[in-house]
């Protein structure tokens, strides 16, 4: 049952949302959680392959069992979660809109996190709209939640994260991937996922693209090579995976009318946030929402949304020690290879934004 | 088209059959999964038509609104997030009802 008002309202229940209300029903504050599907874990649900990266982040552990982690942990501390719910609404004074089975209820809370996570881009070529063409995100939900093929030769277009892994899952759900499409002269995403393609033996389309999906429905692909130094040719697949890249969902920050920065490592425009995460009074920000990265960020961006909430409310004065924490593993995700992130977010930070 | 053995979600869990009808031809699916995952599994992959194209499924989470078709004369129903009902009739949307003698065959 959804009460009148509450500490904290989450909007998401992926590992950034969740993250967030564990912290928050930790420290003494009542949470509800809401997400507009019916299964929470956001896309973790989705991910059945073995994460890496730290024990904080639960590395070696797949995806989908994070998703039940953290959902054990948030009942555990009397999170209330609801799900089918979709959040079309907020304003400043932090009234919410929630939609469930077609009826609207308005509620209240002390403060808002927003994780709705990122949306899938797209590309656009002759065809590109005929069924078949499908985003990596269907892809994967038909495979691994449905168990269901939607096709049986597929042609993944970008290797990103996404497209690896998504060209993997197809393969291991039984569908022949019949070639990676990259527009850039070198495969981006990473060696462990990458590798996993090439030693399948799954042609690589380096500076390549698609011009052309074939048929009433997808029978083959045209594709050609960027430079247009040789004639296009055609692939024979009955899908076409889309793995473009994503944008963070910002459409309830843009209700507020919150300052945005357009910043193309993270995807598109991003909110001005402090480094709790706040994006004005009382509203936090949290996950691929904030700028598209990975779910160990996420969760740990969930982390200090929650931190922050916890400051917020005056729940408790002893978060100082976690949130620098959480502040330098955030750091050591940004480092290295993608130290570029961390200086992207370091001028995506603004702690003035409650003024 | 189902995935009955999988190498890391393991062989699928019997489940409640039941059918629904596409267009009038009957599909048996299982209950608790999507209009569009029973869709799919008998290999019919058009939600819809277009002036100029077929439709299909794009985003599979209800965020395009490209497979939306009329459910029990409801029109307008994200078939990838809607899931079965025993009878259920889903029938194509045409996006203008003047093409719908030209497209739907």
């Amino acid at each position: 049952m959804i009460h009148k008002s509450y500490d904290c309202l989450v909007v998401g229940a992926g590992p950034a949302g969740l993250n967030a209300a564990i912290e928050v029903a930790k420290y003494g504050g009542s949470v509800l959680v809401v997400d507009e599907n019916d299964q929470a874990g956001g896309q973790l649900y989705k991910q059945i392959h073995k994460f890496f990266g730290s024990k904080e982040h639960y590395a070696g552990t797949r995806g989908f069992r994070i998703a039940q982690i953290l959902l054990e942990e948030a009942k555990q501390y009397g999170v209330c979660i609801q799900l089918d719910t979709l959040c079309w609404g907020i304003d400043k004074n932090k009234k919410v809109a929630l939609k469930h089975n077609h009826k609207t209820t308005f509620i209240e809370a002390k403060t808002i996190v927003i994780a709705t996570g990122a949306s899938e881009k797209s590309i656009s070529f002759d065809g590109c709209n005929i069924p078949g063409v499908i985003t990596a995100g269907a892809a994967q939900t038909m495979v691994n939640i449905h168990r269901v093929k939607p096709g049986t030769r597929a042609l993944i277009v970008g290797s990103g994260n996404v497209g690896l892994i998504v060209g993997y899952q197809l393969m291991q759900a039984g569908i022949k991937v019949v070639g990676l499409v990259e527009v850039q002269e070198k495969i981006t995403g990473y060696d462990v996922h990458k590798n996993k393609l090439l030693r399948a033996g799954v042609p690589i389309y380096l500076e390549h693209t698609v011009i052309k999906a074939i048929g009433e429905t997808v029978e083959g692909a045209v594709l050609q090579d960027i430079n247009q130094l040789l004639p296009p040719f055609r692939i024979d697949a009955d899908m076409i995976c889309l793995a473009v890249g994503l944008k963070p969902r910002i459409d309830l920050l843009e209700v507020l009318n919150v300052p945005l920065k357009q910043e193309h490592l993270f995807g598109g425009a991003v909110p001005i946030h402090s480094f709790e995460m706040e994006v004005t009074n009382g509203i936090f920000v949290a996950g691929d929402a904030s700028g598209v990265e990975e779910a160990s960020t996420a969760l740990e961006e969930g982390r200090l949304a929650g931190f922050g909430v916890v400051s917020y409310l005056n729940l408790s004065e002893n978060t100082y020690k976690a949130k620098q924490e959480s502040i330098k593993r955030l750091d050591s995700i940004r480092s290295g290879t993608y130290e570029v992130r961390k200086i992207a977010k370091q001028n995506q930070i603004n702690q003035t934004v409650r003024m | 088209m189902r995935i009955t053995h999988h190498p890391i979600l393991g062989t699928m869990e019997p489940k409640q059959e039941l059918s629904i009808f596409v267009n009038g031809i009957k599909v048996n699916t299982y209950s608790g999964e999507t209009i569009a995952a029973a869709m799919h599994a008998s290999g019919i992959r058009i939600t819809g038509t277009h002036p100029k194209h077929r439709k299909g499924i794009f985003c599979g989470i209800g965020q395009c609104t490209d497979c939306a078709m009329v459910v029990n004369d409801i029109p307008n129903v994200r078939v990838c997030v809607t899931n079965v009902e025993e009878g259920m009739i889903v029938e194509s949307q045409h996006f203008l009802q003047k093409d719908l003698h030209q497209h739907d065959s």
